[in-house]
């Protein structure tokens, strides 16, 4: 398959492997946070652990909007839909994430109309279906994502549009960076830089990375071969004592990135001065709300919503995962209490996640090495 | 071979404790097997029903015979390559088939919502008569229910079939030993995918067709060419080959190492999985079959499957192993690997 399998060539996997083991030596150990969950999944959907050296440490960065949002956001967008003329359209990551009084899944089977849908403008064609009924978008993302909600949501203006909101739940990924570099327990080399969120925000953004915090970041591709490169830019970097903003995803990722697609999100959303974070906290400046101008899309100010806080389980421990402190298995609850059927922690919750990801990939593996055919 | 397998896990028992019923129940997963071993196999099969089958086996003063039954509630009811009356037909014989039997009759149950076109009933009526005949099976009696507008949606069939079973092949997971050849008919996830364009919610467009058949020729073959080698057999139907293979592993107590380009996937459905983050092995197939063979039969079984009409694509895909007990194992061109687990939740309701 064209655009997949040239990432995947074996001979040029195992070249890099080999530069990455001679790179690496033996003498120090690497740490090197992966930002974006599509990262943490493609490394233990790939195997990546058992491509690399022992002395890198990958850990596991924010990079997932699933994970890092709080129980109490699921409960105030799904109290919206109790009111039976509401449609509560949302990804299907969204499905299984639970809140006080089970998931959006559950709910459904209930009785509560909850619809999956591909893109936020399936969403609006939802709307346009059902005109004697309210539909609303549970938006959720990065600036991957956050672009298009701005669009749809200037469409519904345009087509005059009235039985469609979105409660917004988007993020922005430079805070959270910022947040984890502030942690007194962090101790990071460098970043492997999210792809798909830079195809919209560019490079530009990470240069305080590189320039403040003096650590190397090398925004990355998907694939196995993207990947390693990556590890490969940022040896290179911390072998020569520098610190500076690579793009290895050339292909997809403008230096600058996507101005339309920043334009439309300028317009149409603006930061809220903080937001909480699932296992970081509040974290100031770091999402985004409706403007003023399009307030009547805005489900969390057309609504009633109950502003729920729900504290997480004390035994999950779900910042020590996120920040790298403990790997997915170290956690009390990991795999007992907390699996991807019943989540009980952030991290479980989303395939992204990288407890979810360790659970489905990684636990119960057997090194390829170590098996004999009896 | 009768040597005690020593490195087997124990499966622990399962208890039902889901407060409601959800699709996933419905989906072929984990939370299919948790309510059919946490709740219907203790209530109903006895406290020990051992390892559960695709056809349960029924002796008849000496005499035995295989017995299944299976209902089809597929949206839409026609798609690229079969129907629902094709699947009602070819999922019966098939689970008949994976469990070392020959089916003789079925008899059918029609669930139909008052509304329902009859030249859409007509439609389906002809699709099973003729998919029987294919698959050389006599359809012996029947019943229709007949519910409200909007309480089903358009129509539902069940068939139960018997079988005679075939000689010369006995289907136990207590049966596979390390070193068997894991053996898979053809490529996976065609129907799965199929189903899913042809809801048309996707945008989304491929030349893709079911593999909706009998495979009880191509069984038929490999139990004539290796019968005393074949050890166990399921269609991997709802939950996919990588759901079929945990629960062998889970039944055996051994561990699946399967080596990921060996496994033939269409280039379509390999791009429709990888945009929609889905692992072929989770997508469901109704015309193919996995087989584990003793390493010695397992020449012999393939060139008898290559010489059946659609058995040229079988392929051996990967072999059982002592480790990682339990669980299955994929092992990629490039030097990595991961497990793979059963279906959790239900990417794609509704699918036959």
């Amino acid at each position: 398959m064209r655009f997949v399998d040239e990432f995947r060539e074996p001979e040029l996997i195992s070249k890099t492997a080999e530069e990455i083991r001679r790179l690496a030596g033996t003498e120090r150990h690497y740490r090197m946070m992966e930002v974006c969950g599509g990262h943490t999944h493609a490394i233990y959907r790939f195997g990546l652990k058992d491509i690399l050296p022992e002395n890198i440490e990958l850990i596991h960065g924010p990079g997932c909007p699933v994970c890092v949002l709080p129980m109490g956001r699921i409960d105030d967008g799904l109290s919206i839909a109790k009111d039976p003329n509401v449609i509560f359209a949302a990804f299907g990551d969204m499905m299984r994430v639970p809140g006080t009084l089970g998931s959006p899944l559950e709910h459904k089977a209930r009785g509560m109309d909850v619809r999956i849908v591909y893109s936020p403008s399936d969403a609006l064609k939802l709307a346009r279906l059902n005109p004697d009924r309210h539909v609303m978008f549970f938006a959720i993302g990065f600036e991957t994502t956050a672009p298009s909600t701005a669009l749809t949501i200037k469409r519904a203006k345009g087509e005059g549009i009235h039985n469609f909101s979105v409660f917004c739940n988007h993020v922005t990924i430079i805070p959270a960076i910022r947040a984890i570099l502030d942690s007194p327990d962090m101790r990071l080399d460098a970043f492997i830089g999210p792809g798909h969120v830079s195809t919209v925000i560019g490079c530009r953004p990470y240069e305080w990375i590189a320039q403040d915090a003096r650590k190397p970041i090398a925004v990355s591709g998907f694939e196995p071969l993207d990947m390693l490169q990556s590890v490969v830019m940022l040896l290179q970097q911390l072998k020569k004592g520098e610190a500076k903003v690579e793009n290895q995803y050339k292909r997809v990722v403008p230096w600058e990135g996507n101005r339309a697609a920043l334009k439309v999100m300028a317009e149409v959303f603006q930061l809220r001065p903080y937001f909480e974070w699932r296992g970081l906290g509040f974290i100031s400046q770091s999402a985004l709300r409706l403007r003023d101008e399009y307030a009547e899309f805005d489900a969390e100010q057309r609504f009633n919503v109950p502003g729920i806080r729900v504290t997480d389980p004390k035994a999950a421990q779900c910042g020590e995962v996120l920040k790298g402190v403990l790997k997915p298995h170290q956690c009390k609850l990991f795999g007992r209490e907390c699996t991807p059927e019943r989540p009980v922690g952030a991290l479980m919750v989303s395939s992204e996640g990288s407890c979810a990801a360790y659970f489905n990939y990684e636990h119960r593996k057997t090194p390829l090495t170590q098996l004999s055919v009896a | 071979m009768s040597a005690p397998i020593t490195t087997g896990v124990k499966p622990q028992a399962i208890r039902f404790r889901d407060p409601q019923i959800e699709m996933a129940h419905g989906a072929g997963g984990k939370a299919s097997r948790r309510l059919v071993e946490g709740l219907f196999a203790p209530l109903l099969y006895g406290n020990s029903p051992g390892p559960l089958g695709d056809a349960g086996i029924v002796d008849l003063g000496g005499t035995h015979i295989a017995i299944t039954t299976d209902s089809f509630v597929v949206k839409p009811l026609t798609f690229p390559g079969g129907s629902i009356g094709e699947l009602a037909i070819n999922g019966t014989v098939n689970d008949l088939a994976v469990s070392g039997a020959k089916a003789e009759a079925l008899v059918v149950t029609y669930v139909l919502e008052a509304g329902l076109p009859s030249s859409v009933l007509e439609a389906e009526v002809r699709a099973m008569a003729k998919a029987a005949q294919a698959a050389g099976v006599r359809i012996c009696g029947g019943d229709t229910k007949v519910v409200e507008h909007g309480k089903a949606d358009q129509m539902y069939i069940s068939t139960t079939g018997i079988g005679r079973l075939l000689h010369g092949v006995v289907i136990d997971p207590a049966s596979v030993r390390p070193g068997d050849k894991i053996l898979l008919s053809g490529p996976i996830g065609d129907h799965g995918i199929t189903i899913l364009l042809a809801r048309g919610e996707l945008d989304m467009e491929a030349d893709l067709r079911s593999d909706t058949r009998s495979v009880l020729s191509m069984v038929e073959a490999l139990v004539g060419a290796a019968g005393p080698g074949v050890r166990w057999m399921r269609d991997p139907t709802r939950g996919g080959a990588g759901t079929s293979l945990n629960e062998l592993a889970r039944d055996c107590g051994l561990g699946i190492v399967l080596q990921e380009e060996k496994i033939p996937v269409r280039d379509a459905v390999r791009g429709a999985c990888e945009l929609l983050g889905l692992d072929p092995l989770h997508i469901a197939n109704e015309g193919q079959f996995l087989a584990v063979v003793a390493a010695e039969y397992a020449d012999a079984a393939m060139n008898a499957l290559s010489l059946v009409p659609g058995g040229e694509g079988a392929q051996i895909i990967g072999e059982v192993r002592e480790q990682p007990a339990g669980a299955v194992l994929i092992a990629t061109s490039y030097g990595g690997s991961r497990i793979i687990d059963m279906l959790v939740g239900d990417p794609l309701p509704r699918i036959c």
